[in-house]
């Protein structure tokens, strides 16, 4: 009896199928990473049953955007370049004492008296128009970020060494790649205790219109 | 009786195509591995604002929930010129972002709804009248953790 041979499976559109495939993904899928600015917004009380805290004037550093995107800082006009300076002498002047009633051995400021008293209790109240652009708005809380930031790039820099910024470590902290849970616990303290030194007060009021 | 064919001087022999599939399918691959799936497209005009101090939100875990904002784009003419929102896939109004926060948080285990990050797509110049309406309605739904997404300047 003879044997009957198989036919071979032709694969010669398998490339063409695997194509197709290939077509759909690079159409319906990104590539993008998002990057994005975090902050925290404060939590929602309906009644205000306890009055809010009284703080002094000094410990507030006011910026207000109007409409058209120009900046008043502390009552004066401002440009955008000058912003972070201004906010980081202001955080960092350490005139007197803080929450706990320490004092900010580690702040390089000027330590005037008019200004904050501590980086714990200065206070960034940031107020916009209705119809200030949201691209001013991010560029300024933008700025104001980068003027934490880099107070806690030096404070790290002087704790743990050359090249142990605060932006390298938190890097190393959240990427989800490193495994290494002693690393990460170090890490954890280190960048918590930055940001007990540093802690980034930023107020964003609700608009008005005026 | 045997026949021998010669073969003629200078003819190639055909290159074979059987590895072809196996490199479509690499590419298929890793295409599938490094991207994720666009989750909608877009009806509103999306160009982020310009930052610098930034920090990089993972798009493929679960916990980040997007809010879009912007002019309405060619072919939305009738929502206006002024700035929307788009949840998922279409217009909105401010007053239906409570549904919507419901609706995420219901496709999420409860442990991971704590931890759930706002990310803000808003076109650069749209105004910041609707940003602070988002900003309450998250206030109210105590969703706190917000990112304003942004690109980093070109040099």
């Amino acid at each position: 009896m003879a044997k009957r041979s198989i036919p071979e499976v032709n694969a010669g559109s398998m490339a063409d199928i695997a194509f197709l495939l290939l077509i759909f993904f690079l159409v319906t899928t990104t590539i993008e990473q998002d990057n994005g600015i975090t902050r925290k917004l404060p939590r929602w009380e309906p009644d205000k049953v306890t009055p809010p805290p009284v703080i002094k004037k000094k410990n507030i550093f006011t910026v207000v955007v109007s409409k058209t995107g120009q900046m008043l800082v502390e009552d004066e006009l401002m440009e955008l370049k000058d912003l972070k300076k201004a906010a980081m002498e202001f955080i960092d002047n350490g005139g007197g004492l803080g929450t706990e009633g320490e004092k900010c051995d580690y702040c390089k400021g000027a330590r005037n008296p008019e200004s904050s008293d501590h980086p714990s209790k200065a206070i960034i109240s940031l107020k916009n128009d209705r119809e200030t652009k949201y691209g001013t708005f991010v560029s300024i809380q933008n700025e104001l970020g980068a003027a934490y930031t880099e107070l806690r790039n030096r404070e790290a820099e002087r704790l743990y060494g050359q090249g142990n910024t605060y932006t390298s470590m938190n890097a190393i902290f959240k990427d989800p790649k490193v495994k290494d849970a002693a690393l990460k616990d170090k890490l954890d303290t280190r960048l918590k205790k930055l940001k007990k030194m540093y802690p980034q007060i930023i107020s964003e009021a609700e608009s008005k219109t005026n | 009786m045997a026949k021998f064919k010669k073969k003629k001087d200078g003819e190639l022999p055909q290159a074979s195509t059987a590895a072809l599939p196996d490199i479509v399918f690499m590419l298929l691959f890793f295409f599938m591995t490094v991207t994720v799936m666009k989750d909608n497209s877009l009806m509103v005009e999306n160009k982020l604002p310009e930052a610098d101090d930034i920090e990089k939100l993972n798009r493929k875990n679960d916990r980040v929930m997007y809010i879009y904002a912007g002019k309405p784009v060619a072919g939305y003419e009738k929502f206006g010129t002024e700035s929307v929102l788009q949840l998922n896939d279409k217009i909105a109004q401010p007053s239906e972002l409570k549904q919507y926060i419901h609706a995420e948080r219901a496709l999420r285990p409860e442990e991971i709804i704590p931890l759930m990050v706002t990310a803000l797509k808003v076109d650069r110049n749209s105004n910041m009248g609707l940003v602070a309406d988002v900003k309450l309605a998250l206030r109210k739904e105590n969703m706190l953790k917000i990112s304003y997404l942004s690109v980093k300047p070109v040099e």
